[in-house]
């Protein structure tokens, strides 16, 4: 009788099942709200912005500065602006209203034709690095532009090497922002709906007064705990397959790998952040500490697990934290399989590390499954 | 001696931060009776039943529940007792045969779904079946925790303020079923603060501070007060209240429009001659000026609640 029974265990599942149901509001907020994220998210986040407002300073309007211009245009980076002063730029660049300011030397055409090589200065803000990267970078393939007008001997020479470097963007060839921010926002939208559902699981039982009957009843914390959970992963993999519905439909999310492979991965994933919710409600006292230990946990989840920002850029120290959270894990899993197309052995390294999460935290939250009021 | 006793519980402690909420408490229950259990808010009642079923581990003092330790076989006197807690403690988004079935399935009831019809029929729920718990009024809730509470044949029910809330139709209803229970042979533990109820009990146990003051049958708690009260009829009864409890002697004394309580004079002590007279004397010497409007004083048993409001009758430590 000490053991894990079935029959309890259906009896919790059943009532929690229940609840479930009856509850629409919050039915319908688990399935509606990642839909909206994803919309919202998948739309709002691009690291590779373009048509960046840029001024133009300018003593005359020669024919090599027309075209260094339109070559400028051309990258699709850069709206020019003309400005009439270096004071208006400077203002720009303060207020924000300008994120670059392109000042090129009066007499240009000439110090060019007398081979001065005179310097145009790019003034950029600076204050957001990843917004400026890519602009800056096309702004390196400028100085050829004028080889076409000019006489041979003031053209750009090639530097003679004894090798190439050719770089191929593979995986994602038109660097669209939206196929590595989507694979890593689906992870990011199912942490947000999976983990705080069972966040409150424990702590409204307890808010409610119901935890007190459910304590003096013989169920054992495993029963309790596997009933809280088993819906959700049920629910959860409602919200996969809609939401990949939706990435592969709007935002036309490849999936060159296989989907059970992907489906294996969510569903550890899926798992591990409703376990980390029961046992943050076994530890909390009520339902708002619950919640604040919840974000202590989103955080880092968000920042270190290389969503947002690349993995490799962060120090050791914090790639190590960043590699306890299961979301890192899985990021790299959906990333590698959607868009890589990897099988079950090049992801394994990434799924022991989610499976002995599982393990280590389900351990966690029946130890500190109280079974007294104490 | 232990094994006759459903309850047996020996010194138990309990301190909350620097508070003792139980302190040295021994409680003895026999078969069959029907114990309540008396004591002001935060006299120790709740922590002794929570003590009794393993939801809350005493810091010192043991016993036995049904003949089970109750610090090592929580889980085993779980399955054989119902536990009443006092705040509503079932689910409201759940109907009352879906409740009923909850507790069954956990229960591990042979035969659920006949048990949960069997008891829905003797609590008279029949009708509210389908309603869901959380749209019943405090009664019928009273009455579906009673439910779930002995829906698995316990052999002790521990009722914790089963009837705070409660009309009284609704409680003589409730105390009318704990009696049949018992004549059944089931052994009941119920907190309350209602007096009457305290007195449709088999023996009561009277808590305060977290020790135990006087036990026994009502009648002889009554008795062992050593209390009279005294009644007086007429008009202008309040202006008289006022008046004595001005009196020197007597500020301390429960003393309504309508009673008067005397500690340490029973009724026979009144009546013996060589009391009799000075008390008397006293009593009408000193009123005199606000007695008159009194058209008569007796004396009489004092009612439970007498006994139980403040100041305590404590026992010699």
């Amino acid at each position: 009788m000490n053991g894990f029974s079935f029959r309890r265990f259906r009896a919790v599942l059943h009532k929690e099942w229940l609840q479930i149901r009856r509850d629409y509001f919050t039915l319908r907020m688990i399935i509606l709200l990642p839909v909206l994220q994803l919309f919202l998210f998948g739309y709002a986040i691009n690291t590779n912005p373009k048509h960046l407002p840029t001024g133009l300073i300018t003593a005359d309007h020669s024919q090599d500065e027309r075209t260094l211009v339109a070559a400028l245009q051309n990258t699709g980076y850069y709206n020019i602006i003309p400005l009439n002063s270096e004071a208006q730029g400077e203002q720009g660049l303060a207020d924000g209203s300008l994120l670059f300011v392109v000042n090129i030397p009066p007499d240009f055409d000439r110090l060019v034709d007398r081979g001065d090589k005179p310097a145009i200065l790019v003034d950029a803000d600076a204050t957001d690095p990843s917004a400026i990267g890519n602009a800056t970078a096309a702004l390196a393939g400028l100085s050829r532009v004028l080889d076409r007008d000019l006489p041979p001997n003031l053209r750009s020479q090639p530097a003679v090497t004894p090798f190439q470097v050719v770089v191929h963007a593979r995986y994602n060839p038109e660097a669209l922002t939206v196929l590595n921010v989507v694979p890593g926002l689906i992870c990011i939208v199912l942490i947000f709906s999976t983990l705080f559902v069972t966040t409150l699981a424990i702590t409204r039982e307890t808010e409610r007064g119901t935890m007190e009957n459910l304590l003096a009843m013989p169920l054992r914390p495993a029963e309790v705990m596997l009933a809280k959970v088993v819906p959700y992963i049920v629910i959860g993999y409602v919200q996969v397959a809609i939401i990949m519905t939706i990435a592969v439909a709007v935002f036309g999310l490849p999936v060159r790998g296989s989907v059970l492979l992907v489906a294996l991965a969510l569903g550890l994933f899926i798992t591990s952040n409703l376990l980390l919710g029961v046992t943050i409600s076994t530890i909390a006292r009520n339902q708002m500490q619950a919640i604040q230990m919840a974000m202590f946990v989103l955080m880092p989840s968000f920042i270190l697990s290389g969503f947002l920002f690349p993995f490799k850029g962060m120090p050791v120290w914090a790639q190590w934290i960043g590699q306890v959270f299961p979301v890192t894990h899985a990021l790299r899993v959906m990333r590698s399989v959607l868009l890589k197309g990897d099988g079950f052995m090049a992801i394994w390294p990434q799924l022991w590390p989610i499976i002995l999460f599982i393990v280590v935290i389900g351990v966690v939250a029946v130890r500190s499954y109280r079974e007294t009021l104490d | 001696m232990s094994e006759t006793l459903v309850i047996d519980a020996r010194d138990l402690h309990k301190t909350y931060g620097a508070r003792k909420v139980v302190d040295g408490l021994t409680l003895a229950v026999t078969p069959g009776q029907i114990c309540g259990f008396l004591g002001a808010n935060g006299s120790g009642k709740t922590t002794t039943i929570r003590m009794l079923c393993g939801l809350v581990k005493p810091d010192s003092g043991g016993g036995t529940c049904l003949g089970m330790d109750i610090l090592t076989d929580a889980q085993k006197i779980r399955r054989q007792i119902g536990y009443m807690t006092q705040r509503f403690s079932f689910y409201d988004d759940l109907t009352v045969t879906e409740n009923l079935e909850f507790v069954a399935e956990v229960y591990d009831m042979a035969n659920p779904s006949q048990a949960v019809a069997g008891i829905l029929e003797r609590m008279g729920l029949v009708d509210r079946a389908d309603q869901l718990a959380g749209e019943l009024s405090g009664g019928w809730k009273q009455r579906l925790a009673l439910a779930a509470c002995v829906l698995h044949k316990p052999k002790l029910l521990l009722l914790d303020e089963p009837t705070s809330g409660v009309d009284a139709k609704a409680r003589r209803e409730f105390w009318d079923l704990i009696h049949d229970m018992a004549g059944e042979g089931l052994t009941v533990l119920v907190s309350t603060h209602y007096m009457d109820e305290a007195a449709r009990c088999s023996r009561i146990v009277y808590l305060s501070d977290g020790k135990l003051v006087v036990q026994g049958t009502p009648d002889e708690v009554v008795q062992s007060s050593k209390l009279t009260t005294y009644v007086a009829t007429g008009a202008n009864l309040d202006a008289t209240a006022v008046k004595l409890r001005a009196m020197a002697g007597w500020n301390r004394r429960r003393c309504s429009a309508r009673r008067c309580i005397l500690p340490g004079w029973t009724a026979e002590h009144l009546n013996k001659p060589r009391h009799r007279q000075p008390v008397r004397r006293s009593l009408g010497m000193k009123c005199r000026r606000c007695w008159k409007t009194c058209s008569f004083i007796c004396s009489v048993t004092p009612r439970h609640e007498r006994v139980f409001l403040p100041p305590l009758p404590r026992r010699a430590a």
